[in-house]
């Protein structure tokens, strides 16, 4: 049996290489792009800003600009989204009790991307709460969703990958196809919105450090609530009646918990649109290296979230440079293959 | 230890439990016996309060089950029911762990004295070996000991098993049943558990509660409630009842048609 003293030590382990992973991802991808700015230079303009040294400026005023102003809140944006979906797809993996579920796969995304449209679209946007009202209709949305397919999707208990699949499919279809019509409206309006294109494939819009002023906030939170429902995610694992034997206020946490994954997804939507698969690879990759125990998995699957965005968009940005890809079409064309290998594998756990 | 009072209870589909009388005291043993739905795991879910009788009362002690919260109850009543699927490779230390889960404050997590009854509890029910093993690849019988050590680990005072014996090989049924009996005897353990096997049940347990379509047709010791007209009239089969040839319990005979005569 593990002792404590053993398990501590583990844990500052993982913290360290997986932080110190996050840190040093989020310096190369500012690095790096369309203006090459060298690692040090970023060091030494890093150190300036917090005012700790006065090394003098090798570099130029504007691409001091571009790193704080313009790359930094992006990679930042980048990594934010990136916890904050690996987050929700474990907060869902454990509530359905399938570990094929994600928010992109089961539907969530989709909702909040739909509420997100409804904000952009409404006239009252800018003047009521700037950008803060977007992450408050994704949620909605998000919510909205995720309790349509929580519901449809379980027989007796226990949520079959395909009746999972089929339905948040199917609601995924849906709210897709009303986010294009109002989108297409938008446009004959003369609205000026996102393209659907880049909002459907998932990008990371961040341009500014205004919108992570209201995203920060909301996704840090959101995975320290998270934490708090670990142990209660392990109870989950026997069930809802399991759960109930041990002492758990069933519907109360469960409404809790999916509203929790519904935030992070909402939250994570609305500056990135669709971006598919990171909360499904990332938790699975962390549950192989360190088991299934939601105490750790849920803060090690955040930072190795982050981790992963930060590099994906890093190639969405340089692969075709000076042009730019989707972020989604990264996480998908590693995502996808991955999800159908599981699928593969699960299918005779789940016999259907 | 638990009192149910003229309870009922439906699902959707129609009525299961009716006008149910029960009462258990502390330290019994108690089986529930009766075809398959008789109401045998309806009435373990009813004792465990997570369904609500829809008339009648039942209560803890001397309160009423509706009025505690789930994690006191956890602290009284643990359930082991008929199975358990986890899709997640956790351990065997950690399945049992969750048996501390009532006990353990979010903020702090477990403390070494979680750690230390929850190693106690798999020695007991003969676990050790297998603590590191995954609880998914353990074999069936290996499961349900797993599942009971859990429950266990809740250190109730009264423990709900839902056919705990359930397509076990006879030496994991012995095993288990075997320790059910011998917390009950040492720590006043009070037990009740849904049946199928009636020579096991009266081999095992001190009272036997028969039930047919959703009530109470017999409640007493193995003798009284096992008779064959009892048994012809409750389960519609045909056996004889003899004597267990070295303990004073009932023995049921089952004799197949056509070789009554040899």
């Amino acid at each position: 049996m593990p002792t404590k003293s053993k398990n501590s030590k583990r844990l500052l382990g993982i913290s360290l290489t997986l932080g110190g992973g996050l840190i040093l991802s989020v310096f190369l991808a500012t690095a790096l792009g369309a203006v090459n700015v060298s690692l040090p230079d970023i060091f030494r303009m890093s150190l300036n800003k917090i005012a700790l040294f006065d090394f003098p400026a090798t570099w130029r005023t504007v691409d001091e600009t571009i790193i704080f102003q313009i790359r930094l809140p992006r990679v930042v944006g980048g990594a934010l989204v990136g916890a904050a979906l690996a987050t929700a797809g474990v907060l869902f993996q454990g509530l359905l009790r399938n570990p094929l579920a994600d928010p992109y796969i089961i539907g969530t995304s989709a909702g909040a991307a739909l509420g997100a449209t409804i904000a952009m679209i409404l006239p009252l946007n800018l003047a009521l709460l700037g950008f803060g009202l977007i992450p408050l209709t994704a949620f909605i949305g998000a919510l909205t969703s995720v309790i349509l397919v929580y519901n449809l999707a379980r027989v007796g208990g226990r949520t079959p990958v395909i009746s999972m699949l089929l339905t948040g499919f199917v609601v995924s279809a849906l709210f897709v196809a009303i986010i294009a019509f109002m989108m297409s409206i938008g446009d004959r309006l003369g609205l000026n919105l996102r393209s659907v294109f880049s909002f459907l494939m998932g990008h990371i819009s961040v341009t500014n450090w205004n919108q992570l002023a209201v995203v920060a906030p909301l996704v840090i939170g959101g995975i320290i609530a998270a934490r708090f429902f670990a142990f209660h995610l392990n109870a989950f694992s026997l069930g809802e009646e399991g759960a109930a034997y041990l002492g758990i206020e069933v519907e109360r946490d469960k409404i809790l918990i999916l509203s929790l994954g519904s935030l992070l997804t909402a939250t994570a939507v609305s500056i990135s649109g669709l971006v598919g698969f990171v909360g499904l690879v990332m938790p699975h990759a962390v549950r192989l290296s360190l088991g299934p125990d939601h105490r750790l998995l849920i803060p090690a699957s955040a930072l190795a979230g982050a981790i992963f965005l930060v590099i994906t968009d890093l190639l969405a940005r340089t692969i075709l440079a000076p042009g730019e890809i989707p972020v989604g079409i990264i996480t998908a064309l590693i995502g996808a293959p991955f999800f159908l290998y599981l699928l593969r594998r699960s299918r005779r756990e789940y016999a259907f | 230890m638990i009192q149910i009072q003229k309870a009922s209870f439906a699902y959707l589909n129609g009525l299961v439990l009716r006008n149910i009388n029960l009462s258990v005291a502390i330290g019994e043993m108690v089986g529930l016996l009766g075809p398959n739905g008789s109401g045998k795991t309806t009435l373990i879910k009813l004792a465990s309060g997570i369904i609500r009788p829809n008339h009648g009362d039942i209560r803890l002690g001397n309160t009423g089950l509706s009025q505690i919260s789930r994690k006191s109850i956890a602290h009284s009543i643990a359930v082991v029911p008929q199975q358990f699927h986890i899709p997640f490779a956790f351990t065997t230390t950690e399945v049992v762990m969750l048996g501390r889960f009532p006990f353990i404050k979010t903020l702090s997590g477990e403390s070494s004295a979680d750690r230390q009854i929850t190693a106690e509890t798999m020695a007991l029910v003969g676990l050790s070996q297998l603590a590191e093993r995954r609880f998914d690849e353990l074999s069936g019988g290996e499961r349900q000991k797993v599942i009971l050590a859990m429950a266990l680990a809740q250190q109730p005072k009264l423990l709900l098993l839902d056919e705990p014996t359930l397509n076990l090989d006879i030496s994991h049924q012995i095993e288990i049943l075997e320790l059910a009996r011998r917390l009950n005897t040492t720590q006043k353990l009070t037990v009740i558990a849904a049946m199928h096997d009636l020579n096991m049940a009266a081999l095992y347990f001190d009272r036997l509660i028969l039930l047919k379509e959703g009530q109470i047709v017999a409640d007493g010791t193995p003798s009284q409630v096992l008779t064959e007209d009892r048994i012809r009239e409750v389960f519609a089969a045909t056996v004889k009842v003899e004597m267990h040839p070295t303990t004073d319990v009932p023995h049921i005979i089952v004799t197949p048609k056509g070789n009554t005569v040899r």
